[in-house]
């Protein structure tokens, strides 16, 4: 049974939404409906079922929307058309109230760049999910210390987060994430500001807690290395529009398009896991 | 060439107002006198000044965590209590206390308002300007109207002077939260009030706390122009210099002003550190030892 649905969704930013997704809907590209509208189309007719369990990988390029659609699934961003089921029901519909009950008890999401409150302690951020949806703080500490000693993080607690190197930031950032006990766990970019060895043992220490848990993870990343390595599936976004969807095999043996050729092809040129775009040196 | 434009109605039509609507300024002034001005400035005048230093120098230890600079603060307030100008000392800051508490009750939640709209933003910005730009003698004027010639009318020209700068930083300061902390918080099902309350004002606190000092020296600045229209304390030294050409008695009241000023930046300087900063000058070498782990870690 599959987790989420995404229908037909299309997303346009600018002044003149209506307009730009008027004319994304006959099926113009982004650099025409840039031209005659001066709006961004971020999405444009997606479509995907996400199943239940597994880790989805939604890779791109800057710019191809994987950012924006990953932000649907929680209503951090609304669709200009089309639904996102999540359970059956349609995100995209929900009031400010329903989106609330969604990230407080369903949906949690881990940040590119950690997303921390810089004064509040380490146990403190872990258990912020908990604390905001109103459990009891010496429940919702003891949760918090739970999991960050479960990410590697015991004796941490008392740190605050800029005395944390960038790989534990993020530990404390899945440890806030899982702490609220999600059925949908969103990763946007989550490693991409990691050092490439730590990244390598983020991503080692995500598939060992997901042999546990079981979520769903929708991770979003732009190394299709990343994306081998975590994805059981891979959604390959060009433009805003899915390029092509399938197991790590699948893309690597019968790519869609050119474009997730040159994908593979650098990667198959360079076996030493060289990204597609370096990461930051630290 | 000119055509003629006179503001010569508005102050028909104030008088109007006035004349209508008088009880509600009667009956502000007979809150803020009655509750908060007059008891602040009799508690003020009537304690020990020995007690009042001693409160200072704990609040400025608070502040700081040191005991060097609360010190220099008392001595300060001390020299102006050698001048002869400890009770007008004491009028001027309960003024000032009470102008500065009444700009931070509206001021942080205008600030923040306008921190929510962009509309809101683009109207109240000019006014600010206007607030700020004017001479302070014009908006004397109607201050005598609605309140007479006294303290209320004083405490209300200088909020007017003063609050400005806070709802200016108020609004800044939350605008420039970290979106991705913002986010992330949103993310996790925060209402409104938990992301002000939890996120956003704790973040913002620095600017706000930057905004508080402002208001508190703006304030001080208007406290002799204050004296015009009838409040009491230091500026009444200065302005009994002004009118007899005493260039001691002048000196002295600005001197004072000048302290009590040093003293009052200082303290709402050191609240304007995290929590954090404070306790880590505390501990001596503290952030010096965290920056060697954090960098241990990386390397």
């Amino acid at each position: 049974m599959n987790k989420i649905e995404v229908r037909q969704v299309y997303k346009v930013f600018g002044a003149q939404e209506k307009a730009g997704l008027a004319l994304a809907l006959q099926g113009l590209g982004k650099d025409k409906v840039l031209y005659q509208t001066s709006c961004t189309l971020a999405l444009q007719d997606v479509t995907l079922s996400i199943p239940a369990g597994q880790v989805f990988v939604i890779m791109g390029l800057s710019g191809s929307g994987k950012s924006t659609l990953i932000r649907l699934f929680n209503g951090l961003i609304r669709p200009s058309a089309g639904e996102i089921l999540l359970d059956g029901q349609d995100v995209a519909r929900l009031d400010a109230r329903g989106l609330r009950e969604l990230r407080r008890h369903k949906v949690s999401m881990v940040f590119q760049g950690f997303g921390l409150l810089p004064h509040k302690t380490t146990l403190e951020n872990a258990a912020f999910a908990l604390l905001t949806r109103g459990e009891p703080k010496d429940k919702a500490l003891e949760a918090g210390r739970l999991w960050l000693d479960r990410v590697g993080l015991k004796g941490y607690e008392a740190k605050y987060p800029d005395e944390l190197s960038g790989g534990m930031r993020q530990r404390v950032g899945l440890a806030r994430a899982l702490a609220a006990d999600p059925e949908v766990l969103l990763m946007d970019e989550a490693f991409s500001a990691l050092d490439p060895l730590i990244r390598t043992d983020m991503q080692d220490q995500l598939l060992q807690l997901q042999k546990d848990l079981h979520k769903t993870i929708i991770f979003v990343t732009h190394d299709l290395d990343e994306a081998l390595r975590i994805g059981n599936q891979i959604a390959i976004l060009y433009h805003g529009r899915l390029v092509q969807v399938g197991s790590p095999q699948e893309i690597l043996t019968r790519p869609a398009n050119d474009y997730v050729r040159r994908f593979v092809e650098k990667r198959a040129g360079q076996p030493q896991a060289a990204p597609a775009e370096g990461p930051a040196s630290g | 060439m000119f055509i003629n434009i006179s503001f010569a109605p508005v102050e028909t039509a104030f008088r109007e107002f006035v004349s209508h609507y008088g009880f509600i300024f009667d009956a502000i002034k007979g809150v803020l006198l009655q509750v908060f001005l007059v008891p602040l400035e009799d508690a003020l005048r009537g304690a020990p000044p020995w007690l009042i230093l001693l409160g200072v120098g704990l609040i400025a230890y608070h502040a700081t965590r040191h005991w060097l600079p609360p010190l220099f603060y008392v001595l300060c307030l001390y020299l102006v209590g050698c001048f002869g100008l400890w009770d007008k000392l004491m009028s001027t800051t309960a003024l000032m206390l009470v102008s500065t508490a009444i700009c931070v009750v509206f001021g942080i939640p205008i600030g923040i308002l306008i921190s929510r709209s962009n509309w809101l933003r683009a109207i109240a910005l000019p006014i600010l300007d206007v607030m700020q730009t004017m001479p302070s003698f014009v908006y004397l004027i109607p201050m005598i109207f609605l309140w007479g010639v006294g303290q209320v009318s004083a405490i209300f020209a200088i909020v007017v002077y003063a609050i400005p700068p806070l709802i200016r930083l108020t609004d800044l300061g939350i605008r420039q939260v970290d979106r991705e902390v913002v986010e992330a918080a949103t993310s996790f099902g925060t209402t409104p009030w938990q992301l002000l309350l939890n996120v956003q004002l704790p973040l913002a606190r620095p600017s706000i706390m930057a905004g508080i000092n402002q208001t508190v020296m703006m304030a001080l600045a208007m406290v002799v122009l204050a004296t015009l229209i009838g409040a009491r304390g230091l500026g009444e030294t200065v302005n009994q210099g002004i009118a007899n050409l005493e260039i001691g008695t002048g000196l002295q009241g600005g001197v004072a002003i000048v302290l009590l000023a040093i003293v009052i930046d200082r303290i709402t300087q050191a609240y304007g550190m995290d929590a954090r900063q404070r306790r880590q000058r505390l501990l001596k070498g503290g952030s010096f030892a965290n920056f060697q782990r954090t960098t241990g870690e990386k390397a």
